[in-house]
């Protein structure tokens, strides 16, 4: 087990960010913590790299107890959302910072023959992760001078560069815009397929965690409300929450479902069919969204392609019969329903 | 004469931080002059303004100064009392500026990092010595390290009274010119730094003073140049005695009052290029220290 986080407890103030928070982070893996803002994953991602003090429980990196060792001590790379760069050093610079203080501390002079070498490996260092993340053109630049995407791939390449046990990133691409986003995201998951260190990245986008995790931790409330697959947690969300927070849902027949996981017909084919009637047709690109109003007086989303809704025939004011399909994915739906995604 | 000195030291200093950026830009985009009408318009004013208070009268004194030439210079500067006001006023804005570099920077701190009670006030009071007349200042200070100190501290008329004197009223700069900058500063760069390795102190060295740098020289050119310019909170805590605690503010008066102008012009005109040096060396330092990491 890579990090292994028991008992952790994190107030501020009067608000408790994480409550008796155990969970277990596997070795070698790309893991998610996926929950909504104020849910208390930013706090234990910084628990474990050290940068926040727990108020009780233990956190152990690799098997080594690192509960009271400060950030220095950790050998994490931690990369922000919003870069934290070195504002007066070039990329190259700002990429050899860590590799500097290990080396020497900058305490040795200039002409020891030792710092000429060590800078000489430096260099090769510097130059094979800027590489790596795509920045070898802009090794002279200053940060100022390159876009959000290409700072965050600098810092991802200078907390790499002192090899670390784990790689923690906090909502590293929460500050790009949604392109570049999309691309950073596949290139994090090649990068990881490269690289093989044991990554944990924190984001309230399920899209994210769904495309580019192993393994994904559900978060809400300072609890742990899942742990699975992007396919497990899915297919079978453990809760409502879940379910709502992975993806959209919709009720029908006290049950939550996903729209694009109800057949729609216009002759009631399937016993225990809900009748309705079709109150508004949207098309979105390739997909119709049916908004269907049942004779119990609920409001169904139901999503399906153009090509199906023109087979069927669709079309506001017609009557429709509703069943989710086999095999998919229900929960029953509570009298409060905490999110509806 | 307090004011033809501090005046131009201030220019230079202002722009400092922008002149950092200036400096690492590459020789391709040379500055290329983007004025507008509008802003023609404004540069003139600005100039015809600076040149009225200013450019000047400074160019006056130096003219009245030239008039002697290089005779005159050295006859001013070779006269004992007038060399040992220069090297009092000189040695103690260093000591002093010094002194605020350090100070200053760690109030700053303190007010941008720390929370405790009464921060609001001591953020307030930091600006005392801005606001009040220079001659109550040397009353305040007088009341208590003067003959009749409460706490028998009897620095009147002694050196220590110069120091005293000058860092009272400087005291506020370098803290008014770091703060806006310290709190600019995110927090998780200096997080950064940590995971990677940096103890506190090289995480002070590598990535806060190169980007205070530019503030802390803007503050301690402020400082210097009002310390060696300074007159009224001096004059009574100082008494004034030629070889020990006359300054060149009081000096060069004496000499205006003896009729003398054109040695008080000399004199001026002396401390005017020492003025320019200190800065000019501040911001050297600083441009090194900047870019350093």
């Amino acid at each position: 087990m890579s990090i292994e986080v028991r008992g952790i407890t994190k107030r501020f103030g009067d608000f408790v960010a994480l409550d008796d928070f155990n969970v277990l982070l596997p070795s070698g893996q790309l893991t998610a913590l996926l929950g909504p803002s104020g849910g208390g994953k930013s706090t234990l991602l910084r628990i474990i790299a050290g940068l926040d003090r727990a108020d009780a429980g233990s956190v152990s990196i690799e098997g080594v107890d690192a509960t009271g060792l400060p950030a220095q001590k950790r050998d994490v790379g931690f990369v922000f959302q919003h870069y934290a760069v070195f504002k007066h050093l070039t990329v190259a610079k700002n990429v050899a910072f860590g590799l500097e203080i290990r080396a020497h501390g900058g305490l040795r002079p200039p002409w020891a023959a030792q710092r000429r070498a060590d800078r000489a490996r430096i260099d090769r260092r510097v130059a094979e992760l800027l590489e790596l993340v795509h920045l070898s053109q802009f090794a002279d630049r200053l940060p100022s001078q390159l876009s959000g995407g290409q700072r965050q791939r600098m810092a991802l390449a200078r907390a790499l560069a002192v090899e670390p046990k784990v790689l923690l990133l906090d909502e590293p691409f929460g500050a790009l815009d949604a392109k570049v986003r999309k691309e950073l995201r596949e290139w994090l998951r090649r990068l990881h397929d490269e690289v093989h260190v044991t990554t944990v990245f924190v984001t309230h986008d399920q899209e994210e965690a769904l495309e580019v995790a192993d393994e994904i931790v559900v978060i809400n409330d300072g609890r742990v409300e899942q742990i699975g697959t992007p396919d497990r947690l899915y297919d079978e969300p453990a809760n409502d929450f879940v379910m709502g927070f992975l993806g959209d849902v919709t009720r029908v027949n006290g049950q939550l479902v996903r729209p694009h996981d109800i057949d729609i017909s216009r002759v009631p084919l399937l016993a225990g069919a809900v009748e309705g009637t079709v109150a508004r047709l949207l098309r979105v690109g390739f997909e119709v969204r049916a908004t269907v109003l049942t004779d119990d007086g609920e409001e169904v989303l139901v999503q399906l392609t153009r090509t199906h809704a023109r087979a069927v025939g669709l079309e506001e004011g017609v009557t429709v019969w509703l069943t989710p399909v086999t095999g998919a994915a229900t929960v029953p739906a509570l009298p409060s329903m905490r999110s509806a995604g | 004469m307090t004011s033809v000195l501090t005046a131009p030291a201030v220019e230079p200093p202002a722009a400092s931080p922008r002149g950092r950026r200036r400096a690492r830009r590459s020789p391709r985009s040379a500055p290329r002059s983007t004025l507008t009408r509008g802003s023609a318009l404004g540069l003139g004013i600005a100039m015809v303004w600076f040149s009225l208070l200013v450019l000047i009268p400074l160019t006056a004194v130096v003219a009245t100064a030239g008039e002697g030439g290089w005779d005159r210079y050295l006859s001013v500067l070779r006269n004992d009392q007038t060399w040992a006001a220069v090297t009092l006023t000189v040695g103690q804005a260093l000591l002093v500026t010094a002194l605020n570099v350090v100070v200053g920077t760690v109030i700053a701190w303190v007010l941008v990092r720390d929370r405790f009670w009464g921060k609001a006030a001591l953020d307030v009071v930091i600006d005392v010595p801005f606001a009040l007349p220079t001659i109550v200042a040397g009353l305040v200070l007088l009341s208590l390290y003067g003959p009749n100190s409460p706490l028998g501290v009897h620095w009147a008329f002694t050196e220590h009274a110069v120091t005293l004197a000058l860092a009272f009223v400087t005291l506020p700069f370098v803290v008014r010119t770091v703060q806006p900058v310290l709190e600019e500063l995110e927090v998780d760069v200096e997080e950064a730094a940590a995971s990677l390795g940096a103890r506190r102190g090289t995480i002070l060295r590598r990535i806060l003073l190169p980007s205070l740098a530019p503030a802390i020289a803007a503050g301690a050119a402020l400082s210097f140049a009002r310390a060696i310019s300074e007159y009224g909170s001096l004059v009574l805590l100082s008494g004034n005695r030629p070889y020990e605690t006359e300054v060149v503010s009081v000096r060069v008066l004496t000499f205006i009052e003896n009729g003398n102008t054109a040695s008080a012009a000399a004199l001026a005109s002396v401390m005017l290029a020492i003025a320019l040096v200190v800065i000019v060396a501040l911001d050297l330092v600083q441009r090194r220290v900047a870019r350093r990491g």
